[in-house]
């Protein structure tokens, strides 16, 4: 980006967080790798603020395919509510094969129909995180290894656009959850531990999304 | 790029930074994709920014169909801890860029591992 155009957005969204009407709330984008537990986590915040679900939650990979927003979600913390729209987003990788989905007892039609809408929607997640999120809420699964490609790379354009970014290290219900190595990973950012499955530390997690994006 | 006569073997591209240097992003997206459709594994001496990398991750899922092309693998050291990272520093046009970037077709590529040191590619040929 030239120097006058990351002028120009710099003032843009500085006059635009000056001026914006109290209460406007602020889209924050849920993110992170396939099967992370991005959906989970955005009807747990959904259900416990709203009553409704955002999207199907499933083990198979690219089962949100269209990202999601969920509006007006007022979520309340000592004494002060904070007003978000919930952008539950489809996860983000490099490569998409409809063999894949073939493991998981599709036909090739299914399978390859499933592909097609899954790049469609991860470059629509990545075209969100360009122009319409202002903020991030990064998923990883904590019983996996986060010293992904996919991850940095993500991690990096959300530093380059001055994103609030809150880290959270889910699925910690799991026998192999290591949330040192997500903190490891990402030192430069808070990290918090959760299970968004069976509602652990949803508390902190509430508190954070609070103090970050308020 | 010149498309170098090969049966069966892998064709590998170093790019350096000069040559990418004068080009937008597009234009540097667009001839990454274009090896790596063909098969080659593309070596960037200088990487992408950010915002080239999101666009090129958006640009590859537009390309994947079911019939010859599954996406890419991309592996890049860590940009350096020291480089100047600031609002300021971007706006003073000193956001760093500078890390070596390996690219290559997702269904040729078997493995690629890095440590901060070293990326190791496993390739097959077509």
């Amino acid at each position: 980006m030239g120097l006058f155009a990351e002028l120009k957005s710099s003032i843009s969204r500085a006059t635009s967080s000056l001026f914006a009407e109290d209460g406007e709330p602020k889209r924050i984008g849920i993110y992170g790798p396939p099967n992370a537990g991005k959906t989970t986590l955005a009807n747990r915040i959904a259900r416990d603020w709203t009553g409704d679900a955002i999207g199907p939650e499933s083990h198979i990979p690219h089962e949100t395919r269209r990202a999601r927003r969920k509006e007006n979600v007022e979520i309340e913390r000592n004494g002060r509510t904070v007003s978000i729209d919930i952008v539950d987003t489809p996860g983000v990788t490099t490569k998409v094969d409809y063999q894949e989905f073939l493991e998981h007892d599709m036909e090739k039609e299914e399978a390859v129909r499933r592909s097609r809408e899954a790049t469609e929607g991860v470059a629509e997640a990545m075209h969100w995180l360009r122009e319409d999120v202002d903020g991030v809420i990064y998923v990883l699964d904590s019983s996996t290894d986060p010293f992904t490609q996919v991850n940095t790379m993500l991690i990096g354009i959300i530093e380059s656009r001055d994103l609030p970014v809150l880290i959270l290290a889910n699925k910690t219900d799991l026998e192999g959850s290591d949330v040192t190595q997500i903190s490891n990973a990402f030192p430069q950012h808070e990290t918090i531990p959760l299970s968004a499955l069976e509602g652990e530390n949803m508390d902190e997690v509430y508190d954070k999304i609070a103090e970050y994006f308020a | 790029m010149p498309e170098i006569e090969h049966e069966d073997g892998v064709q590998i591209d170093l790019i350096s930074g000069q040559r990418m240097s004068g080009k937008t992003s597009m234009e540097k997206i667009r001839m990454i994709l274009d090896g790596v459709r063909q098969g080659n594994i593309v070596v960037l001496e200088k990487g992408l920014t950010p915002d080239e990398e999101s666009k090129l991750i958006e640009v590859t899922m537009t390309e994947i169909n079911p019939d010859d092309f599954t996406g890419i693998e991309i592996e890049s050291f860590p940009r350096s801890e020291t480089q100047d990272s600031s609002l300021l520093g971007r706006l003073m046009g000193r956001q760093e860029s500078s890390k070596l970037t390996v690219i290559g077709p997702a269904n040729q590529i078997q493995s690629l591992h890095k440590d901060e040191t070293l990326i190791s590619a496993l390739i097959s040929r077509r």
